[in-house]
């Protein structure tokens, strides 16, 4: 049972974006295409679930004082490895993410997990909890990117799906959905979603509106 | 001069920060509850973005980049994928540094930011700056103009968002929304907003 909560738990109950606002950073800019988002996804969960094992195999001998700045140099150096093995992979993809990548180090999701689960777990939980983690984030993700493309340019992975007026189709493509606002949009409209789904995650009002005591008008 | 001035009238409005690249956005969604909050980690968003980017150019080119330790006699050694390390590890020191000097001598100005300075090294809009800098191979000049320019643009931008959300907090949102959700929405079309300034060319 711990091992499957372990994984399955950030997905949607306790998803990294949606209900612990980590990782926001990074993630919206990059899901206006589905294959940078891809790569991109693919990027995190690795950094993640690594950057979880070392963290937690290390666990004992990190002086407390110090292990915020032991973690961030754990995490730089994945991602520099990251970093350099997608410059001899995926040359263009990692020219569109450009600085995105970079900014894996101070995505509060790698650090907080670290801190949060790694720093107090044996390393095969941290392993798991940091794949959950960066799956949850990946879900999101990939849901955003699916909807801007698709809608946004009528393509999924640059294939053409809905065939554009441009091009003698029928579909007019919705540029706002390239922009930077629809992914604030969008992710509100998915956090308004899961926590329809699941009621538990609302949030509470810090004022009680009171209910109109005029008495209606016949 | 017109050059700098440009420079940061771009990284204020038409690039800013938060709102065109979405860095930050954790701390920006986190600490804009109350506008004096807001305000006071904008300043420190703007000391800290001002110090470290021009830092990070002089680390850049006369350490990292490739040729540039001809100086030490080693022309042909290229360092520039130690850059992230050495960003981050500037930050945390600066941010550590800044925060010594402020309790020693200047203990006003520490009260009022003491609780954000810790938050800055995470923050992905103090490293975002600086990449950007290296993207676009400023120069010393430029990457003073341009730290201070996107931190300004960041601290004007979590500011307005609080005293929106001041205001919002008396308003009837549906249950789902409540909290998170309507905020994404609001920073959504203040986002939309700050794109009307997309066609200014200075």
């Amino acid at each position: 049972m711990k091992i499957k909560d372990t994984l399955l738990e950030p997905i949607f109950t306790n998803n990294p974006i949606a209900l612990q606002i980590l990782g926001i950073c990074s993630a919206l800019a990059v899901t206006s295409s589905l294959q940078v988002t891809v790569v991109m996804c693919i990027a995190l969960t690795a950094v993640v679930a690594c950057s979880n094992v070392l963290v937690s195999l290390i666990r004992t001998r990190i002086p407390n004082s110090i292990r915020i700045i032991v973690q961030m140099t754990v995490i730089a150096s994945l991602v520099i490895l990251v970093d350099q093995v997608l410059k001899a992979v995926a040359y263009e993809t990692s020219k569109q993410l450009s600085v995105f990548v970079g900014l894996i180090i101070t995505n509060c999701i790698v650090m907080g997990r670290a801190e949060a689960f790694a720093m107090k777990n044996p390393p095969l939980p941290s392993f798991l909890d940091g794949v959950g983690n960066g799956l949850g984030y990946s879900v999101i993700l990939l849901g955003l990117a699916f909807i801007r493309e698709l809608f946004g340019s009528g393509k999924l992975f640059g294939v053409e799906l809905l065939q554009s007026v441009n091009n003698g189709g029928w579909y007019v493509p919705n540029g706002l959905l390239l922009l930077p606002p629809s992914a604030f949009f969008l992710i509100g409209l998915f956090i308004w979603a899961i926590r329809t789904w699941k009621p538990a995650q609302v949030e509470e009002d810090e004022f009680k509106i009171a209910p109109n005591t005029q008495p209606q008008e016949a | 001069m017109e050059h700098f001035i440009s420079l940061i009238i771009r990284a204020v409005f038409v690039e800013n920060m938060a709102l065109a690249f979405f860095l930050g956005m954790c701390t920006f969604l986190a600490v804009s509850k109350k506008v004096e909050a807001a305000l006071g980690l904008g300043v420190a968003v703007i000391v800290v973005l001002t110090l470290t980017v021009p830092v990070n150019n002089l680390i850049y080119a006369y350490l990292l980049k490739d040729g540039a330790l001809a100086w030490a006699g080693y022309p042909d050694v290229d360092l520039s994928f130690l850059g992230l390390l050495s960003y981050i590890g500037v930050i945390a020191a600066l941010v550590q540094i800044l925060e010594m000097f402020l309790d020693k001598y200047v203990p006003a100005l520490y009260n009022a930011l003491g609780v954000f300075l810790p938050l800055i090294t995470v923050n992905c809009a103090i490293l975002g700056a600086s990449l950007f800098m290296v993207e676009r191979e400023y120069n010393f000049g430029e990457s003073v103009a341009y730290g201070f320019g996107a931190g300004l643009g960041w601290a004007l931008a979590i500011t307005a968002l609080a005293g929106i959300r001041e205001r919002l907090k008396y308003s009837d949102v549906p249950n789902g929304l409540k909290g998170l959700g309507i905020t994404f929405i609001t920073v959504g079309l203040m986002s939309l907003g700050f794109m009307s300034f997309g066609g200014i060319d200075i």
